[in-house]
């Protein structure tokens, strides 16, 4: 019971967490002007104003003949309102491309690629990590495990975009051998015509992804993720498992007549993975963010992507959700990876005084 | 048993030593302390030693560089966009790298248009013996020269438009260091008709419009280029040194363009050298150690002061957050309960903003300055870490019997927190303050890398920036991306390896495992 009642604590001090970190951004976003001269030629700057007042965030002031904004906590009122009983996330005004679209939709049709390209390289991930740390830790200090522990040290070290540079360089330039961008939606219509009818904006699209060009074009991205992760993993793996290689129970183990293959799969490894497990768990919440950097260099059609485009042109709807969305993410991460701790080591009993 | 049985009288009792002094027995060694044990430990960590040599040689790259070059970040000059890196040691001796050479497949047109570049100037461009392959190209077969191009002369001759005094200025130049700048200028008329070579400056040579609008050269019987010079029609004022040898002057040396402007064909590597001997910023012949990017500008500047903005950056933001930090957790560590509860909520929230968001939103609301937005970033969520290190090392040693020995005694509070507390956070204090410059330095890379941070102002850049420049060049020009991504990856590898023997060599647990 007490669980039960931890993971509830938990949860609502999340909720509380999301709440101010959410309601403080929307304030100081609102409290910024609407940049009404964002607005491209052509573009109405008075169709924009409208839809701020049928919104409920402009107002008509008869006093001085203008539209100015409504208190920002009765915008608060009515976003927030929105939100929870429409599932209404607002309306992009400044990118040209969503303008005037709904940004739940947008955003739908934004995810899978980033899921897609986090989960192949966490596929890829984590088995070579950590079968490379395992190999590591079982030859400590002879030259195999230097020869990893330098290589995942300069793997840790260097920074994505380097690897991307690399990859994009030598494998699709110099070899030619994979596609220089992820496609996007429209370019895998184009390939697979029989497939168009499937193509529905603003909906997830999920089984537009799953085919070899899709696939293919996606390998370079998922690779220059990977090769941090596959150094992370093996060096985490390597220094939890030589610490329970050492432990007193392997000793007992060998003595009672296990083998060394038996002792380290039945009982060092079960032991060296209650930290990295949960590690692994977390990783898997947070694919959902993606990575900015990756998805810039390879012209991903994701989230990340959709982030920047908000940042650089101040769309303050896109930007409130999309920042939204991050934050749960990244607090959700936090609270499953400490919750799964009790989950598989019943030694751990979580929130026990 | 009664009492009085175990009364002994006082007389009995007889001192041990009287009159001497109890000693303990002196130390025969000397004693270490923590920070020599740990420098010591430090210094048998041979890859830890190596980082810290390669940081050692980063940071006065990043100090050093820009005051060594004569370049600065604002200065660029477009015609000499995208040469190659060149080492002079390395060109002077002939080896065939890193000496502003590029491999190069052209076709017949621009290898002529190379030939005669290096013709009229009389200096190398085609660097190594061309090799000739024939591929079909669009169905035909078409001829494409190999060869090693030197993509500084290659810049040959360009026209300029000066005004009369600027003019005149350049010839006594010219009659002064006894060179030639003023090439004699091409005939308007004869000039290539295709759109692209009209304002190219280096077609001295008569060309015909081949087929699909491109410029073909024409040749004499005996295969050599035939000038376009403009005969001299005694209008182009010009009384300095013959490009021809002999004393006659056969060719017009400028054409007058309107009013007081002269458009003047100048050999750009003589110009280049005449306009900063004018501006007096101590800069030769054009050379750039680390090439130029697409805009012009020396790398090996750019990369330098880039790198010493990111180190300023870091290490400033480094020493404020540990300040802040420390006094912060200190103060959470030492009283505790109620006040540590509700300072400790505070760092939850504030840790757990994401920093996109974080800087997103300051960036909104100041739109002055990016390099105060980064700072104030870099502190808001900064600090925070090096508070739960303080706290924590509090809480360790708040409740040790020195500590209440030295309350006993009367100490004031902050005589405990900082004299007799806080020395014991140091140590992992210095290792997070260390690792905190390198991720300061991969965000704000990251940052400015993604566009959200512009810090491109005249006479700023960052690596990041020049890291995107790169990437946009990336098949062309690799050696724009590769030297930003060398300096940071050995940065991040060292500072990592730095990080790792510092952690080591503080953690006493670890005192006496390597022997």
């Amino acid at each position: 019971m007490y669980m039960f009642k931890y993971i509830c604590k938990r949860i609502s001090l999340m909720l509380v967490t999301f709440t101010i970190i959410f309601i403080t951004c929307f304030i100081l976003v609102k409290l910024l002007p609407v940049d009404v001269s964002s607005v491209g030629i052509g573009e109405d700057a008075d169709k924009i104003i409208a839809q701020m007042v049928s919104r409920g965030y402009m107002k008509y002031d008869s006093g001085s003949g203008k539209y100015i904004n409504t208190p920002i906590l009765e915008q608060l009122g009515k976003y927030l309102k929105r939100m929870i009983f429409e599932g209404d996330f607002g309306i992009g005004f400044s990118m040209p491309e969503y303008r005037g679209r709904a940004v739940w939709s947008v955003f739908i049709e934004k995810l899978p690629p980033t899921i897609l390209i986090n989960v192949y390289s966490s596929l890829l991930a984590v088995p070579i990590g950590i079968v490379l740390g395992i190999f590591a830790a079982l030859k400590k200090n002879k030259w195999q495990d230097h020869l990893i522990s330098t290589l995942v040290m300069v793997f840790i070290s260097v920074p994505a975009f380097v690897y991307a540079s690399l990859v994009l360089y030598l494998l699709c330039f110099k070899l030619s051998a994979l596609p220089l961008s992820v496609m996007s939606l429209p370019d895998i219509v184009k390939a697979y015509p029989e497939k168009g009818y499937l193509y529905v904006p603003g909906e997830f699209n999920w089984s537009l992804y799953f085919n070899k060009k899709m696939f293919l074009s996606m390998l370079p991205a998922v690779f220059s993720m990977s090769f941090g992760s596959i150094a992370g993993y093996a060096r985490y793996t390597r220094a939890e498992l030589t610490e329970v290689l050492t432990s007193e129970f392997m000793l007992l183990a060998r003595t009672k007549g296990l083998t060394k293959a038996q002792a380290t799969v039945h009982h060092a490894l079960r032991n060296a993975m209650v930290p990295i497990f949960p590690s692994i768990i977390g990783e898997f919440v947070s694919v959902l963010s993606g990575s900015l950097i990756i998805e810039k260099i390879f012209q991903i059609p994701g989230v990340g992507g959709l982030y920047l485009a908000a940042i650089n042109s101040t769309d303050y709807d896109f930007f409130m959700m999309l920042s939204g969305f991050y934050l749960l993410v990244g607090l959700l991460a936090g609270l499953v990876v400490d919750l799964s701790y009790g989950v598989i080591d019943p030694r751990i009993r979580m929130g026990a005084k | 048993m009664r009492a009085e049985e175990h009364q002994i009288s006082s007389e009995k009792f007889v001192l041990h030593s009287k009159g001497g002094q109890l000693h303990d027995e002196k130390l025969e060694t000397k004693p270490v302390s923590y920070f020599r044990d740990a420098m010591h430990r430090f210094a048998r960590n041979k890859a830890s030693i190596a980082a810290a040599v390669i940081i050692g040689i980063l940071f006065l790259f990043a100090i050093l560089g820009p005051v060594l070059t004569p370049y600065k970040v604002s200065d660029e000059d477009i015609n000499y966009a995208y040469v190659l890196p060149r080492n002079e040691l390395f060109y002077r001796m002939g080896i065939r790298f890193w000496d502003g050479g590029r491999r190069m497949g052209v076709t017949e047109s621009s290898y002529s248009l190379y030939r005669g570049i290096e013709k009229e100037t009389g200096r190398t461009v085609i660097m190594t013996e061309p090799e000739v392959r024939t591929e079909e190209y669009m169905g035909k077969p078409t001829s494409y020269y190999d060869f090693r191009l030197d993509t500084y002369n290659a810049v040959g001759v360009k026209f300029v438009l000066l005004r009369y005094e600027e003019y005149v200025a350049l010839q006594q130049y010219q009659d002064e260091n006894n060179i030639q700048v003023i090439f004699p200028i091409t005939d308007p008329a004869l000039r290539p008709e295709a759109e692209q070579d009209k304002t190219n400056a280096n077609i001295w040579y008569r060309t015909k419009l081949g087929s699909g609008r491109k410029t073909t050269v024409v040749y004499d019987e005996n295969g050599d280029f035939i000038p376009i010079y403009l005969a001299d029609n005694g209008t182009d004022r010009y009384t300095s040194r013959m490009y021809w040898e002999g004393d006659e002057k056969l060719y017009s040396y400028a054409e007058q363009k309107d009013g007081n402007m002269w458009n003047v064909r100048v050999d750009y590597r003589e110009y280049y050298r005449y306009i900063h001997y004018r501006a007096g910023d101590g800069i030769e012949y054009p050379s750039f150690l680390l090439g130029t990017n697409n805009a012009g500008k020396d790398l090996f500047t750019c990369l330098a002061s880039g790198a010493r903005f990111s180190f300023l950056l870091a290490i400033i933001v480094a020493s404020v957050n540990l300040f802040v930090g420390a006094v912060y957790g200190a103060i959470e560590g030492y009283y505790g309960g109620k006040i540590d509860l509700m300072m400790e909520r505070f760092v939850d929230i504030l840790a757990s903003i994401p920093f996109m968001i974080v800087i997103t939103l300051l960036k909104y609301h100041f739109d002055v300055s990016h390099v105060l937005v980064l700072f104030i970033a870099f502190f808001l969520t900064g600090w925070t870490g090096m508070a739960a290190r303080t706290r924590m090392q509090f809480y360790r040693f708040k409740n040790q019997e020195y500590v209440l020995v030295a309350r006993t005694l009367g100490a004031r509070d902050s005589r405990i927190m900082f004299k007799h507390i806080f020395p014991n956070a140091i140590g992992t204090l210095i290792t997070g303050s260390v690792l905190v410059i390198p991720s300061v330095i991969f965000s704000e890379t990251s940052l400015s890398y993604l566009g959200i941070i512009n810090l491109n102002t005249g006479s700023l850049t960052s690596v990041g920036t020049l890291l995107a420049t790169g990437q946009n060049f990336l098949f062309t020009y690799p050696h724009m991306i590769l030297f930003p991504s060398i300096f940071i990856s050995l940065l991040m590898l060292s500072f990592n390896l730095f990080g790792n023997g510092l952690r080591d060599a503080f953690n006493p647990s670890l005192r006496g495992t390597e022997e």
